[in-house]
């Protein structure tokens, strides 16, 4: 044994390290294949010795040479052993190895299960850490089933490293293993509050992926989210972060209306300007989904647009290029504010970098209107001769081609100029896109019945030129053109001005040199030109035209009767043998035209691409049932087990079958795809056939339209779109003077009643008239077709396995807790903690389960309000209405601001008052999103991100601060009013925040006791208004009010919260607060600047207006209050002059500001006391007049505190400081008097607080 | 989600390749390739972004990179990551290499590819950021270095 030790070594010494490997390739530059080969046996022999150092180096040598594109999963077996090594140095080695080659079809995965979990439990982190990280890579979806619960448990694992990686790799487990998201969910959205910045990062990140696929399952974490927003400081979460509400806001436009302000206050104070960015492009996501369908405000977005305008501008690329990105989103939605850029953006086509060009040429998508159609097409066609690279001009080619088409011609008004573009674009070279031009041209000469003419004699004159394009090899893919070419020549031959010449051209020998499907519609096309030929031929009393005709035939279609393709072979063989039949009838003088075109005849109508999928299917036909009996079982043992497990979980095996189904289908619509693309018959999609199809009349009674003659029909050669283009303005230009007599001839008639109201202004997008009226054919769709479109969606789609509704996991878990199947497997030893965690998170959050009660006492409430009043008509028109504003939320945001709050909820506990589970949860979102604060209209939240848009201001000088004005200077007049309102909201709020504050900690602990009765909350009168925010200072300028709250996040700051609000006429610029530092209590300033400098206050103030800052301080001590002086400076700017004032103040830090709301159960809270760590102290209230749940509320909301529990006029309290003291109270009350014991680790600090409580009543 | 990390040199040879949706060998390869093609042509004026990989990605996935002296380094994300963040995270990484290789060039990558890798899995787990925090991954990256180092001692007490 000792033997073999030390001859490994020694072996070891001679062997090659990855140091050494990559040294002897690097010498072996000519003959590298060969020197690796050998390295290769070097290893394999290394990989059959015992010793586990030898193996682990040859793997590591392995995985490099995987990097240079070996396949060495010859060696999966040792990756494994090296894996399982007890070493982390070489376990490390072997899940490199493994994380960089396996798959899942890596068979040798499945003896990793053991060996795994081994290391995941292992003491060792780091050991648990590689075989995460290795995991992460290479989980299959058994390895995901099996491991699932063992990685659960390791998201609570002590050390945060562990936890965090657990975390993140649970989003792979979810993709390969969804049943495990539910039970999961509640774990991993208690990570979002862990204290570590990692894990808290992680669990963003996740549950960001998961939603970005199933956006409104996670709607209701949007509270949860928002709070992380305003508190964490980590860049990286919050782009996570407002990305999501970049998602989530399309969903509930409320939710934009709270994040506004948020969002704008990052804005002003972040230095990242990847944050700054993702900042703006939600507040563009807000803005438009606020203003959809609010035409007022599209001046909102268009002050974005300008912003984006000037990072477009910016000479940072990569700002240039985010900026077009960004644009885009808007162009959605907003095409028309964005098409006043539009020589921006064809500046941008002129880029010299590719990826801004390709942006800009998304964006000219939605800025053509049937005015600028031509001219950008012109633009564009310029830049397809000057670009340089296949796929940029491949790329401008299927731009063109989109712009055109898009949403069913709906911007072309003269088609002649479409299928001239469209012939031009046949003379690029290389293009791969070939086939969409042929589409093109099909599609319109089919459905543009008035184009087939000039369509045709184009298409005759390609045809004709055929040796442009077959000549040269590189330019293959445009021969496809051809195909529609000789289609469209063959099926409307009628309109052919010269069809033997056309006929002639499609039998020359060179066709045969065109790929078959092409010669197979050459042939079957000449037949039908020779039809045409032969029936006008025959009106001539010469006859030997005819057979002149057919003579060619029988000439020329023998060459292709020798076709290896199978279709031009049949096709000919046929067509020849008819053709030699006609001759012989023409030989005896018998008239045969007629006979010949009725084996054309008839009008071939479009069909839409999805029609057959729309017929619904008939009532009684089972598409599964066996038609005949299904093979017999005992055909072969292999069978059976099949048939055995269908028995035994029918469920299971039906998925599995219509999968099987799923993909044979989707085999053969790529097949019916196919065939359908080389089918001339078979019209392709148009953008919006859905659309088309629920509006048409009919094929039959759409009437042919006259051509407008003033168009020239023959065009020499090949034509110049440039001339249509020409001809189109001279149109347009006939028409407008043809507008302007006829208004003349009306304004006469009526004798100037109202003479000035046409003036010949800038033509109107609606002013310009097709050249013809082109009726667009609709397609064909099926009598009994269902209008749904909701086969888009690709079925193999791993995210649609995760859409799972997880609200009424988490929020409900009464309702709908987890069934026993779909609990994770696990090893019996720990089959306790996976039950429980679920079960625990359901009772934490069962309060919101009680909350239809209160809903319900609500609206008795409102009833009864109802009843005494006198409107109840009134209320009938408000139910109304709000039926209504459920399904347009989009309105409720601007009018009626001030009574939403309570219609909201009125209207949701009746439209769900009996079903009850959903409309609790979803009335939980609603009032979250119902107190949304201050910057209601969508004008002055553009206003506020606009001022703080990203560069802009740097980059723009002047400029931009003359834009803003306009709006705000809208805003001055509602200003006043508007602040009333606010003030009445944020009351309102405040006293619906407490009310769910002091419900929310009622009912938390648990359902089984007696102590809150079902009555009490009705009983109870309604609070008063109460507002955390106390006047700090004021004169006849401005006024602050501040709120300080601690932060939770890091033990030692304070946040105080400061609303300004200019009190007078001038706008209150240049604002710096300033507060005297104590040795204790600090102001924390930006690095660099001294401890006496000011803060500048990140806003300016026009008259009347308020908006809120917020300032972090840095406490030592928090046992005592602290009072620190401070300063306000600011110049008061009016017209001619600016003068400098300030304010002092004195902030007063009180104990309870350090105090931080923090639910407690009731068997945490006795345990807490039991423990005897706690100092006694106690204070009575006399005279104190107020029912005592308001007393609770006072101090809970005041101070800090939650209700533990109530038992009729006595209640426990608990709180946290931000330094961890806990603080419990127990307060009863009898007749007037208040009797307070409490409790708490730090005397001082208790003793301040029970002063601050006393003074809170003392005061009403 | 991130699909895939490549660092290259000047002349498109892999220095480091991690894929985290699985690619055969020659698919990979082959995406290296078109990378380096795409990415080598762009002068270092111009934007970071690229779009158009068509082995890799389609139309939700972009190219964001950064060339550093003799390296390029490709991430090719998905729309759920944030451009600019992007960019950041190369930077950390980038500085995490040059603290953890004391002035980090080319070479360190060619010898040290293993190494590489172990600092590039703290900060990037299964196509997710893990951590960005540069203070946080060097120390965890350390952490293991020490371990090893134990380890190879233990394991030769005599040599």
């Amino acid at each position: 044994m000792a033997l073999k030790i030390v001859k490994g070594s020694i072996d070891r010494m001679f062997d090659k390290n990855l140091q050494d490997l990559v040294r002897g390739i690097r010498n072996h530059k000519e003959d590298e294949a060969k020197y690796i080969s050998t390295c290769i046996d070097e290893i394999k022999q290394e990989l059959k010795q015992d010793n586990i150092a030898v193996k682990a180096n040859a793997v590591c040598k392995l995985t490099y040479l995987q990097m240079l594109g070996y396949d060495v999963s010859w060696a999966a077996f040792n990756i494994v052993e090296v894996m399982s090594s007890s070493k982390f140095t070489y376990k490390r080695i072997g899940y490199l190895a493994a994380s960089q080659c396996f798959h899942e079809s890596t068979d040798v995965i499945m003896l990793t299960t053991n060996q795994i979990r081994k290391d995941l439990s292992s003491p060792n982190q780091y050991d648990t850490g590689v075989a995460l990280t290795g995991l992460s890579c290479f989980v299959t979806p058994d390895l995901a089933r099996d491991l699932a619960n063992d990685i659960m448990t390791l998201m609570s694992h002590t050390k945060p490293y562990i936890r965090k990686k657990a975390v993140l790799i649970m989003y792979k487990v979810f993709l390969k293993y969804p049943e495990s998201l539910r039970p999961a969910f509640p774990r991993l959205k208690e990570k979002l509050e862990d204290p570590d910045p990692g894990v808290q990062s992680a669990a963003v990140n996740v549950i960001c992926e998961l939603a970005r696929r199933n956006p409104k399952n996670y709607l209701s974490l949007a509270p949860l989210f928002f709070k992380l927003m305003t508190s964490s400081t980590n860049n990286w979460v919050l782009i996570k972060i407002i990305k999501l509400f970049g998602a989530l806001t399309p969903l509930e436009p409320r939710l934009g209306k709270k994040l506004i302000e948020p969002l704008t206050n990052l804005i002003h104070s972040t230095s990242a300007m990847s944050l700054l960015y993702e900042c703006v492009n939600t507040v563009i996501a807000v803005l438009i989904s606020l203003s959809s369908g609010m035409p007022n405000h599209s001046a909102s977005i268009q002050l974005c647009v300008q912003k984006l305008r000037i990072l477009i501008e910016d000479s940072d690329q990569n700002l240039k290029y985010l900026g077009l990105l960004a644009m885009s989103k808007i162009l959605k939605t907003h095409p028309k504010s964005v098409q006043s850029h539009k020589d921006l953006i064809l500046q941008c086509l002129d880029d010299k970098d590719e990826s801004i060009r390709l942006r800009a040429l998304d964006l000219l998508y939605g800025m053509v209107s049937k005015k600028n159609l031509m001219e950008i097409v012109k633009k564009l066609m310029l830049h397809v001769d000057k670009a340089e690279g296949t796929t940029y001009r491949d790329e401008l080619l299927t731009k063109i081609i989109d712009i055109c088409s898009q949403s069913n011609y709906q911007y072309i008004t003269n088609f002649e100029w479409y299928i001239s573009i469209l012939v031009e674009l046949t003379r690029l070279e290389g293009t791969r896109h070939g086939h969409l031009i042929a589409s093109q041209m099909l599609d319109v000469a089919i459905r543009v019945k008035a184009i087939r003419v000039f369509a045709v004699a184009q298409m005759a004159t390609l045809l004709d030129n055929a040796h442009l394009m077959t000549g040269n090899v590189q330019r293959k893919g445009i021969c496809e053109v051809l195909y529609a070419a000789a289609w469209i020549c063959g099926e409307f031959s009628e309109h052919l001005e010269n069809p033997m010449q056309t006929l002639e051209a499609m039998l020359r020998p060179k066709v045969a040199t065109l790929p078959g499907h092409i010669q197979a519609v050459y042939v079957q096309n000449a037949a039908k030109l020779f039809a045409t030929l032969l029936k006008n031929q025959e009106g001539n009393t010469d006859r030997t035209a005819a057979q002149e005709t057919s003579q060619l035939m029988i000439d020329r279609l023998p060459l292709f009767v020798q076709s290896a393709n199978l279709e031009v072979q049949e096709r000919a063989s046929c067509i020849l043998q008819l053709v030699k039949y006609i001759q012989k009838l023409q030989q005896k003088d018998v008239e045969v035209a007629e006979e010949v075109i009725a084996l054309f005849a008839g009008e071939l109508n479009p069909v839409a691409p999805k029609a057959q999928k729309k017929v619904p299917v008939p009532e009684g036909l089972d598409l599964d049932a066996w038609i005949n009996e299904p093979p017999s079982e005992s055909e072969s043992e292999d069978e059976q087990p099949k048939a055995i497990f269908a028995k035994e979980e029918p469920k299971h095996s039906r998925a599995r079958h219509t999968e099987v189904d799923e993909k044979e289908l989707a085999k053969r619509r790529e097949a019916r795809k196919q065939e359908q693309a080389n089918n001339p018959f078979y019209i392709k999609a148009s953008p919006s056939s859905q659309k088309v199809y629920q509006e048409a009349p009919g094929v039959e009674h759409i009437p042919v339209v006259q051509i407008d003659l003033s168009v020239p029909l023959k065009v020499p050669g090949l034509p110049m779109s440039d001339q249509y283009v020409k001809l189109e303005e001279e149109r347009r230009q006939k028409e407008r003077v043809e507008k302007k007599k006829k208004e003349k001839k009306k304004r006469k008639e009526k004798r100037g009643g109202r003479g000035k109201k046409h003036d010949s202004g800038p033509e109107s997008e609606e002013d310009i008239t097709p050249a013809h009226m082109v009726d667009i054919v609709t397609e064909e769709m099926p009598e009994n077709a269902l209008p749904s479109d909701d086969d888009d969606k690709d079925p193999n789609d791993p995210h649609k396995a995760l859409d799972i509704d997880l609200d009424n996991l988490v929020e409900m878990a009464g309702r709908r807790p987890l069934a026993d199947s779909e609990k994770l497997p696990v090893r019996s030893h720990r089959a306790a903690e996976a039950l429980k965690s679920p079960a625990e998170d359901g009772d934490a959050e069962s309060p919101a389960s009680q909350e239809p009660k209160k809903k319900s006492s609500k609206e008795k409430r409102e009833k009864k309000k109802d009843k005494d009043g006198d409107r109840k008509k009134s209320k009938d028109d408000k139910k109304k209405k709000k039926k209504h504003k459920r399904e347009e939320k989009g309105e409720d945001l601007f009018g009626g601001q001030a009574d939403e709050p309570v219609v909201q909820s009125e209207e949701i506990s009746e439209v769900a008052a009996p079903p009850a589970s959903n409309a609790a949860e979803v009335s939980d979102l609603d009032f979250w999103l119902s107190n949304a604060p201050v910057p209601s209209n969508a004008q002055e939240a553009a206003t506020l991100a606009a001022e703080a848009a990203p560069v802009p201001e740097k980059a723009s000088g002047t400029a931009p601060d003359s834009e803003p004005d306009e709006p705000e200077e809208t805003d001055k007049k509602s200003s006043k009013h508007k602040k009333k309102k606010q003030k009445r909201e944020k009351e309102e709020k405040e006293k619906k925040k407490k009310k769910k504050h002091h419900h929310h900690h009622h009912h938390s602990d648990g359902g089984g006791e007696e102590s809150v009765q079902n009555g009490t909350v009705e009983e109870e009168e309604p609070l008063p208004p109460m507002s955390n925010y106390c006047l700090l200072a004021e004169n006849s300028y401005i006024k602050m009010e501040i709120d300080i709250q601690g932060n939770l996040q890091d033990g030692s700051q304070v946040v105080v919260s400061v609303i300004f609000e200019n009190k007078c006429d001038n706008f209150l610029k240049t604002m710096e607060f300033n507060v005297l530092d104590s040795l204790n209590s600090k102001l924390q300033r930006p690095e660099g600047s001294g401890p006496h400098d000011g803060l500048s206050v990140p806003f300016q103030l026009p008259p009347g207006v308020s908006n809120e800052a917020r300032f972090v301080f840095t406490m030592q001590s928090i046992v005592m209050p602290q009072k620190l002086k401070g300063t306000l400076t600011f110049i008061i700017k009016n017209e001619d002059s600016s003068t400098h004032e300030k304010l002092d103040f004195k902030l007063h830090f009180t104990c309870s500001s350090y105090l931080i709301t923090t639910p407690c159960y009731s068997d945490a809270f006795a345990k807490l006391l039991e423990s005897g760590d706690l100092k006694c102290s106690s204070v009575r209230l006399e005279g104190v007049n107020m029912p005592f749940h308001h007393l609770l509320a006072r101090i809970c909301f005041h101070h800090h505190f939650s209700v533990v529990e109530r038992i009729d006029s006595c209640a426990s309290m608990y709180s946290r400081s931000i330094q961890g003291h806990h603080v419990c109270l127990l307060v009863k009350t009898s007749g007037q008097t208040v009797s307070i014991d409490a409790k708490c680790d730090e005397p001082t600090l208790l003793g301040n607080v029970l002063d601050e409580i006393k003074q809170t009543f003392s005061q009403c | 989600m991130i699909k895939a990390i490549l660092i290259f040199n000047n002349h498109g040879k892999p220095r480091l390749i991690r894929f985290y949706q699985y690619f055969a060998e020659d698919l990979q390869q082959q995406i290296i390739r078109e990378t380096f093609h795409l990415v080598s042509k762009r002068d270092d004026n111009v934007c970071n972004f690229l779009e158009g990989g068509s082995l890799i990605g389609g139309s939700d996935y972009k190219l964001i990179y950064r060339h550093y002296a003799t390296l390029y380094f490709v991430f090719c994300v998905d729309s759920s990551e944030s451009e600019l963040g992007i960019l950041d995270l190369i930077q950390v990484f980038v500085e995490t290499l040059d603290k953890c290789f004391e002035n980090v060039c080319e070479l360190d990558l060619i010898f040290h590819m293993d190494k590489v890798h172990y600092i590039l899995q703290e900060v990037v787990m299964g196509g997710m950021v893990l951590e960005t925090n540069m203070n946080e991954i060097v120390a965890q990256v350390e952490v293991q270095t020490r371990m090893e180092k134990s380890e190879v001692k233990l394991s030769r007490p005599s040599g």
